[in-house]
């Protein structure tokens, strides 16, 4: 595929609100993981908020999309100089030439857990005040930023669970490939709910403590939350930091169990790597999804051994972010554009001793290095897999 | 900018029409319409385990996607496969809210894993052994309109893969079905293949825009349009069991229609 310039970027986790501080946390390797305050919640587990959700409002005629998935967003959008480059871009091709593709899981699912409390004694009735399009429908997300950016062209969220947001990049190369949008916004967006978070614990798949991904010692995830936002366009200049690949498969084997031998991962690492026409040995870093669960963390060891050895240095940043679900690939497809543009791999904090049954080349700490392209893993339930491939293009 | 596709192959299941041949009679006019209630298919092509955990909107999913296929004389496992729903497997959400809002928490696992919106194109995965890339989208009523454009722009970057499009929606229980009325299950399947590398079935091109939405003179299948979004296909429909050239105006994204013209 042609490199697509990312021309603009935010990001709102756990780390922060904006570039800065995640930047700092970046480099400092710290995490933003804490004990579970959310909500009314009775887990005994870890999450990274997004601090200050609850005090954020939607501005005026976009209050019917309120809820704390569309709050994320907001902060998001409203920050780093977003919109404004998002306007230049709408003037230089016009609105109507605009895509957005946004990767969520849950949506604003939360605004119905709750109403589900509020239900009418005598007939069941949600509360009046409840809107279920412009919060708890998947493409609530999509709408949001479509309506706030007051782009007319195509759009859609794509849901494929925790690859959702990865899958978002290779939907808006594919439209501006095809010239069917101009410029696209691209994002992933998922917030706290009841629903993920005791839907791990029925698997039990959360962890006690903030997840130790490759840790001989790692017991589960922690769940994150983000909402970050990229502006894409067709036209790179040398140097410029692209979308360079992307690679996308199924496990066909279990809905909620990786592939043992991590199969369909190596694939859509191997088509992503294909398609930036790179071979294994010109990445300089992989963010793993490396989610910190036993099984998910020794699949992708299979996979990315298999397929870069032990030369290549690897490692996960949810030590720092938790588990962003459906956001995690645009947020993991941010800390690799930091990466690239620090000349630094990120550290793991969480993870103490790495298990020495993987054998891929885990690196606990980050460091400075001369990063020039990075592939960035995102695997998610139903056997669905992406991998990205960013880099400087020409390779300056 | 104009993408095409070639449709070798149709699947359907909805409110009186059970698969596309006798469908495509309906919309040709040769056939009555009756409104019934749609027949929730068993998806005999799972795994034991699998088909007893699958819901309706994996149920009528996979049938119409097998369907198509079968009519394109394809191998799903060769296929990439691009899913559409505007709200999944209602039934399975409203479990999970009505337990979240209960005392006892503890919603069970294939209660979890079947609210993923991508539980569909994970359960075809496992029934077709494909492990071609599937997507899933959401577009609230322009869910249809969402799917041809990523189906035909994947045909437009790899020509060499064939694409099954597979539309679905299945209704909600009360209280959902208040704030989001689905009147009945619908799912549709197009096998669809590039130009380039085909000349099997119809060809079909797209772009977005176009002047006013086509509704359909059958005032029983004009409310299935209207109240299902995954049927914002059946003007494209009705083209293509005519057989005939001509051109159709879906509903999109408000103010953003998609035109279709089948020749």
């Amino acid at each position: 595929m042609k490199p697509v310039l990312l021309s603009a970027y935010t990001t709102t986790s756990c780390l922060g609100r904006g570039l800065a501080p995640t930047r700092a946390a970046f480099r400092a390797a710290s995490s933003g993981l804490a004990p579970c305050r959310f909500e009314t919640v009775d887990l005994n587990t870890c999450v990274g908020e997004i601090p200050g959700l609850d005090d954020v409002a939607l501005p005026p005629g976009l209050g019917r999309f309120d809820c704390r998935n569309n709050r994320a967003s907001e902060v998001g959008l409203a920050q780093d100089g977003f919109l404004e480059k998002v306007e230049e871009a709408a003037l230089r091709y016009g609105r109507h030439r605009a895509g957005v593709f946004i990767g969520t899981s849950t949506a604003g699912i939360l605004q119905t857990e709750l109403a589900y409390r509020r239900r009418d004694p005598a007939s069941g009735a949600l509360p009046p005040d409840f809107d279920y399009r412009r919060t708890h429908n998947t493409f609530s997300a999509a709408e949001y930023v479509r309506t706030r950016l007051a782009l007319t062209g195509p759009c859609a969220a794509v849901s494929t669970a925790c690859s959702s947001s990865a899958k978002a990049f290779a939907t808006a190369s594919r439209m501006l490939e095809a010239r069917l949008i101009d410029f696209a916004v691209v994002g992933g967006v998922d917030t706290l709910c009841l629903t993920t978070l005791y839907g791990f614990a029925s698997l039990q798949l959360l962890s006690a403590a903030p997840c130790r991904p490759y840790d001989v010692d790692r017991d589960g995830i922690s769940i994150g939350e983000a909402a970050v936002f990229f502006l894409l366009e067709r036209t790179t200049r040398a140097g410029s930091i692209a979308l360079l690949g992307a690679g996308e498969s199924s496990d066909a084997h279990h809905m909620s169990a990786p592939h043992p031998e991590g199969q369909g991962a190596r694939r859509a690492m191997e088509l992503a790597l294909g398609a930036a026409g790179l071979a294994p040995e010109a990445i300089d870093y992989v963010n793993l999804h490396g989610t910190g669960t036993p099984s998910n963390d020794a699949a992708e060891d299979v996979a990315v051994h298999g397929l870069f050895g032990d030369s290549v240095p690897v490692n996960s940043t949810k030590g720092m972010t938790g588990h962003a679900l459906g956001a995690a690939g645009a947020l993991e497809a941010l800390l690799s554009v930091i990466a690239l543009e620090e000349g630094r791999i990120p550290g793991s904090p969480g993870t103490r001793v790495v298990d020495p049954k993987l054998r891929a080349r885990y690196e606990m700490r980050g460091a400075v290095r001369n990063v020039q392209r990075v592939l960035s893993n995102s695997f998610g339930f139903g056997g669905s897999n992406c991998s990205l491939v960013f880099g400087r293009v020409d390779g300056q | 900018m104009t993408l095409a596709a070639c449709v070798e192959g149709i699947g359907l299941v909805g409110p009186g029409l059970a698969g596309w041949p006798h469908a495509r009679g309906v919309l040709c006019g040769s056939a009555r319409y009756e409104r019934t209630r749609t027949c929730i298919p068993s998806p005999d092509a799972l795994p034991a385990v699998e088909r007893r955990r699958a819901g309706k909107a994996v149920r009528i999913s996979l049938a119409a996607g097998l369907e198509a296929a079968a009519a394109a004389g394809r191998s799903a496992r060769d296929m990439g496969a691009v899913f559409t729903s505007s709200t999944g497997d209602g039934e399975n959400v409203h479990a999970i809210c009505e337990m979240l809002a209960s005392n006892d928490r503890m919603i069970s696992p294939t209660r979890f894993h079947n609210s993923v919106h991508n539980a569909p194109s994970g359960y075809w995965s496992i029934a077709t052994g494909s492990q071609k890339s599937a997507d899933s989208l959401a577009a609230f009523d322009a869910s249809f309109g969402a799917g041809m454009m990523e189906a035909l722009s994947r045909l437009a970057a790899d020509p060499d893969e064939p694409v099954l499009l597979i539309a679905y929606d299945a209704p909600y229980p009360e209280p959902l079905n208040a704030t989001r009325p689905i009147p009945d299950a619908f799912a549709v399947a197009l096998a669809l293949s590039s130009p380039q590398r085909s000349r099997r079935g119809a060809t079909i091109t797209l772009e977005p825009g176009g002047t006013s939405i086509d509704v359909l003179d059958d005032s029983q299948l004009e409310d299935l349009r209207r109240g299902i979004p995954a049927a914002r296909s059946l003007p494209l429909l009705r083209l293509l069991a005519l057989e005939a050239a001509g051109r159709a105006t879906l509903d999109y994204l408000e103010g953003l229609p998609l035109t279709v013209r089948c020749s």
